[in-house]
């Protein structure tokens, strides 16, 4: 799917959106949700042209407010390695591993958060790298696992796979907002959850979550779930691929 | 062209990997091997995850010897016998392989492995190479040459198992050939090179075989037990892409013709030089990154996430 797809398609669902949103947010008798949001799109199909996507989530609020939006990729253990000079080559010397790592993180705020809400808060919803939960498998004291923290959330900043920072949930008047989530063409496949925050006098009040589910589609999904679900065949499959063309080559190289 | 690799889980751009394809298919026409050990570090420094890359190697391996071991055919420059000795051996130096790849990456010393080995062979391999071809050449023009010996016996030729090889004219032990197999085997699974320019000295050397036979032994040998590692890798490691494979041989297959075109006006000696000074090049490239020290000394592992 192209972008231009993509982005008509959010088109049309952001003018659908506006319409409910308003309607939600500007109830008369005060009672109705203080946050409404989406995603333009629910799913993103990673096909054999893929090069990475983006989402728009859009929403609406009942009065002032900060809006905050974290995008969160399904979770799995990573281990983080470092090299040590052994006998005069870099090694791999000592690891730790840390379980329930989200392959994908990303923050987006419509201002700075520092001091706007309290730590206590952000932490509590997993709000920003510093208070992600990265849960190392290891008894050892923090003071040795937190240069493999840090480096474990610098790699992934690397990767583009956590983001924080580099996009803004923009204002459209005083109560619509929307954001643009990008994902690279690297990113993890699974259900992601991207949650919605509105953030009011230095506390939550209102929360709203979505999920988003990253597949494989077309040629590369059936490669994948082929070398999944049969690997022995796939192997052989892969031979007889790689024996036909090396005939072929020697066939024509004869001439 | 950006193509998303469904294994590695990555998109690379295609017509790079079409044209790394075709210059090591050109070099290894030009020099009348495998490219193995070219294109698996070049994979590996585009970032595809090492385990990934030698397995796919070996899949795009079949298809190279393959196409040469054809020509061999054709000139009955194939000794089958000997080939089916070191394939039993090579089948099970591939099971080896395959399942020291995964110890190894469980504990997170492959790359250390894959460079020390590419390192340490290359390194003497091509080394010896480029002395040995400068002494061809200048013997060469001496043009003076002692009579060789129609055949030295070894110590090793007389171990139990003692068989006839016709058409090498050789009655020596089956274990010396298969486990020459073996060798070769264990480095097609961990290091992703057919293992050509290991075999081809140890057949000349140890087996003391008939020089034409060599070539087209060898790669017959090579055809089946890529074969096997490949199916071997794909059932236990998961890690065969045939996106990448198929992008590799495309620019392989055109790069070959070029290269053979190129190699049979050049002179065997010479060509022999080049190749020895790349096989060096490239170990000494891989050297530099053990010994020098890492931009970042702490890597991620993301295997847990897939």
């Amino acid at each position: 799917m192209g972008r231009r797809t993509v982005q008509a398609m959010c088109a049309a669902t952001f003018a659908l959106g506006i319409g409910a949103a308003v309607l939600v947010a500007s109830a008369p008798d005060g009672r109705g949700q203080a946050l409404v949001a989406d995603l333009a799109s629910h799913s993103i199909g990673i096909t054999t042209g893929f090069t990475g996507a983006e989402v728009v989530l859009f929403g609406a609020i009942d009065g002032p407010g900060d809006v905050i939006v974290v995008v969160t990729g399904p979770r799995g253990s990573v281990t983080v390695r470092r090299k040590d000079r052994i006998a005069g080559v870099w090694a791999n010397a000592d690891s730790v591993r840390f379980e329930e790592v989200p392959g994908f993180y990303a923050v987006a705020t419509t201002r700075p958060l520092a001091d706007r809400v309290g730590r206590a808060v952000l932490a509590r919803h997993e709000i920003g790298l510093e208070h992600l939960t990265l849960r190392a498998a290891t008894d050892r004291p923090d003071d040795l696992v937190e240069p493999f923290r840090q480096s474990l959330i610098r790699n992934m900043v690397d990767r583009r796979l956590f983001r924080v920072g580099d996009a803004r949930v923009v204002f459209l008047g005083e109560r619509l907002f929307r954001t643009t989530v990008r994902f690279p063409a690297h990113v993890p496949t699974g259900v992601y959850t991207a949650g919605v925050f509105l953030a009011r006098d230095g506390e939550i009040v209102s929360a709203q979550t979505t999920p988003l589910l990253i597949n494989k589609v077309g040629i590369s999904a059936e490669v994948f779930s082929f070398s999944r679900n049969f690997p022995a065949l796939y192997g052989i499959f892969a031979v007889l691929g790689a024996v036909a063309i090396g005939w072929l080559t020697g066939a024509v190289f004869r001439e | 062209m950006e193509v998303y690799l469904p294994i590695a889980e990555m998109s690379v751009n295609g017509l790079l990997i079409v044209g790394m394809g075709a210059t090591v298919g050109f070099l290894s026409g030009l020099f009348g091997v495998g490219g193995g050990f070219m294109m698996t570090p070049m994979l590996i420094f585009l970032g595809i995850p090492p385990a990934v890359a030698v397995a796919t190697q070996a899949n795009q391996l079949v298809a190279a010897s393959l196409s040469g071991a054809l020509a061999h055919w054709r000139r009955r420059n194939v000794d089958v016998k000997m080939g089916l000795v070191m394939l039993a051996g090579g089948a099970v130096g591939s099971a080896i392989g395959v399942w020291l790849f995964r110890q190894l990456q469980e504990i997170g010393q492959i790359d250390l492995v894959i460079s020390l080995l590419y390192v340490g062979l290359l390194g003497f391999i091509g080394t010896s190479m480029f002395i040995e071809s400068l002494f061809a050449l200048v013997r060469r023009r001496r043009k003076a040459r002692g009579r060789r010996k129609l055949h030295r016996h070894a110590w090793f030729h007389g171990l139990p198992l003692r068989t006839r090889f016709p058409q090498s004219r050789l009655y020596i032990s089956a274990l010396v050939p298969a486990t020459i197999g073996l060798i070769g085997g264990m480095l097609v699974a961990v290091m992703g090179i057919g293992g050509g320019f290991l075999l081809v000295p140890a057949m000349i050397y140890l087996l003391d075989m008939p020089i034409g036979l060599v070539a087209g032994t060898s790669l017959f040998q090579i055809i089946f037990t890529t074969a096997a590692t490949t199916v071997m890798q794909a059932a236990v490691n998961h890690t065969v892409d045939v996106m990448l494979a198929l992008l590799l041989l495309a620019g392989g297959a055109v790069g070959v013709q070029f290269g053979t075109r190129v190699g049979s006006r050049m002179r065997g000696d010479v060509a022999r030089i080049l190749l020895s000074v790349i096989v060096v090049a490239v170990s000494a490239r891989l050297a530099i990154d053990l010994v020098g020290a890492p931009v970042d000394r702490y890597a991620i592992d993301l295997t847990g996430l897939r």
